[in-house]
């Protein structure tokens, strides 16, 4: 550390260049921890432990066709299925396209396979009772101030109702909250009742999105996924049922393959980075040379000054990195809020800290290397003579 | 003086510029004794500052030997050599080569980073070394808040910090005005006279040159004359 000093007074030679060269590691970073965390987000999508016990079943063509009601009752006689609900994409818009949140016709029992959504038990029953009762997540609530009592009208986008009317009237029946901040982003759910939703539509009676299906020990679920589809083979609505867990990953795989779109990104990035950041530290030192020649003259040997020319180069990245990373949590934490339920939580691990420090260490010693090695070749004579 | 602390023995220095071979110092045979203040002149490329890079372990020869206070450096490795340089040898150079972000006091310290002293042992030989330059009151002054007179012997306090054997001084005058190249002068007169420093000081300024014991003239690479003194 007694070299602290010289390490931090060579950075700070020139002020304004090692602030604008901090500025583009800080941007590089900024960028990296916000793109690692949404593909960590995305790898990492409905890999929470609730939900272990439930399976998606969706048509095997497409997530988008639907699916016979006919199916609930064979698919809740397979043995091993606790019990199965439903559901139906709705797509409404809320006053303006912009106020976009999810919206979902379900079954009366719905919620009962996902007990982490924590409602009273007056407002189940309410749900269950009101026929065009509806219920939010919290965050959604807050997002528009609704409360209990509160009607909310949708206009449908892809369902209009029988009597011609694009707009369905809901009446806000219960609120749920979510204690898993992992899971928080499905506060933003708005969830009616199918009886009304099937009745009112205009086309598609009988027919499902989806269905949830509740297994009684996670171990069997494989087991139970190959004969609900069994239950549809070789027919015209033919299922493909799996953990839901693969089913998010489905889902956002429709994104594009988000981990090669990052590292093609980051990898231009970084790569303008080390051009940059190696371009100010090459200068850098090639205006010290007189410098390293004192430091050598007075008896630093050339692996010291190696070392020092290293430091300098891991130091400014790092100073500018973790000051990058930092922002993008806090970034993260943003956009977590805006398009929480589109997307997975996105998070700045301690994962992305590890790579993000690594990846710090790994352009500091590339851009400081070519400098460094000037540094450790330094003929003091030379140096001293200006040439 | 009575002890050799310098003993140069058919030295010979050659440079290859190119396809060119430039012999820049042939034969040359020098003693210094300990305590001894010493001039290099000569006119330009007549090899002083090759000599004086030579006996402080910057360079190395081509042919023949230097053994300073008994051991041959010019068979030291480079890392022993530069252990060796940052124990035995102060430098000064014509132009300060001090570095513009440390303060006075952190120049002065910097032979001492390569010790196993402490921050506070460290800033406390710094203080001295300043203390007797003169430049007590400049500690925490930048080079540039400094005049040229003041910057060189802030060098020079970083040059006896370690409390080497020998200062080799590279023309520590030549960028000074007449003033300050008297005091500068004059410190190290004290330097050699009070507390026994053997210098070796290159100048083209026979003024400068006076205040040496010895005075060795070179010319195209050879020792041509040693002129001694009398004691001042």
């Amino acid at each position: 550390m007694k070299y602290w000093r010289l390490i931090w007074a060579a950075l700070l030679r020139h002020k304004a260049r090692t602030l604008f060269t901090l500025l583009s590691v800080v941007a590089a970073f900024l960028l990296f921890g916000l793109l690692d965390s949404v593909r960590g987000a995305f790898a990492g999508a409905g890999s929470s432990v609730a939900g272990l016990n439930r399976l998606v079943t969706v048509s095997k063509i497409s997530f988008t066709l639907q699916l016979p009601k006919s199916l609930l009752e064979p698919i809740r006689a397979v043995p091993g299925v606790a019990d199965v609900t439903y559901a139906n994409w709705f797509g409404g818009i809320y006053q303006d396209p912009k106020n976009f949140f999810p919206n979902e016709a379900v079954a009366a029992n719905f919620l009962d396979a996902y007990p982490e959504w924590q409602m009273s038990a007056a407002e189940h029953a309410a749900f269950r009772s009101t026929r065009t009762g509806a219920v939010v997540g919290a965050a959604l609530a807050q997002q528009f101030h609704w409360k209990l009592g509160d009607r909310i009208p949708l206009q449908g986008t892809i369902f209009p109702q029988k009597n011609g009317s694009n707009t369905w009237i809901f009446d806000l029946v219960g609120i749920f909250h979510i204690a898993d901040p992992r899971q928080k982003a499905q506060e933003k759910l708005l969830l009616f009742n199918w009886d009304y939703f099937d009745e009112a539509r205009a086309f598609g009676s009988g027919n499902v999105g989806w269905y949830v299906v509740r297994v009684a020990d996670p171990s069997t679920a494989d087991r139970v996924a190959l004969a609900v589809d069994a239950l549809s083979a070789n027919s015209d609505h033919e299922t493909k049922t799996q953990s839901e867990h693969a089913f998010q990953l489905a889902f956002v795989s429709q994104f594009g393959d988000i981990g090669l779109i990052v590292g093609a990104i980051m990898a231009a990035v970084f790569f303008t980075l080390v051009l940059l950041t190696g371009n100010t530290m090459a200068q850098a030192v090639r205006e010290r040379i007189p410098e390293l020649a004192i430091l050598k003259t007075v008896g630093f040997t050339s692996g010291s000054v190696l070392g020092l020319v290293l430091a300098e180069s891991i130091l400014l990245l790092v100073l500018g990195g973790v000051a990058g990373v930092l922002l993008a949590a806090v970034v993260a934490k943003g956009l977590e809020a805006t398009v929480g339920i589109i997307l997975p939580p996105i998070v700045s691990s301690v994962a992305v800290w590890a790579r993000s420090l690594g990846l710090m260490v790994l352009i500091g010693v590339v851009v400081g290397a070519l400098p460094a090695y000037r540094g450790l070749r330094l003929r003091v004579v030379d140096a001293l003579a200006g040439r | 003086m009575t002890d050799k602390l310098v003993h140069v023995e058919n030295l010979s220095k050659t440079y290859t510029r190119g396809r060119q071979r430039v012999e820049v110092l042939h034969g040359i045979n020098l003693d210094i004794e300990a305590g001894d203040f010493v001039a290099l002149m000569g006119p330009s490329g007549s090899g002083k500052t090759t000599l004086l890079n030579l006996i402080g372990g910057l360079d190395a020869p081509s042919g023949g030997t230097i053994t300073v206070g008994g051991v041959r450096i010019d068979q030291l490795p480079e890392n022993a050599l530069a252990r060796w340089r940052s124990q035995q040898v102060g430098f000064v150079f014509q132009f300060y080569n001090l570095l513009s972000a440390l303060s006075a006091r952190a120049n002065v310290e910097l032979p001492l980073l390569l010790t196993r002293l402490t921050g506070a042992q460290r800033r406390q030989r710094a203080d001295i070394a300043l203390q007797l330059v003169g430049l007590s009151d400049r500690a925490v002054h930048k080079p540039a808040e400094l005049s040229g007179g003041q910057q060189q012997r802030v060098a020079i306090a970083r040059a006896i910090v370690s409390d080497p054997t020998l200062l080799v001084c590279d023309e520590p005058t030549g960028d000074l005005d007449r003033q300050s190249a008297a005091e500068v002068l004059a410190l190290l007169q004290q330097l050699n006279r009070d507390h026994g420093k053997t210098i070796i000081m290159v100048t083209h300024d026979p003024k400068a040159a006076e205040f040496a014991r010895r005075i060795v003239h070179l010319d195209k690479g050879t020792l041509v004359d040693v002129i001694e003194r009398p004691a001042a």
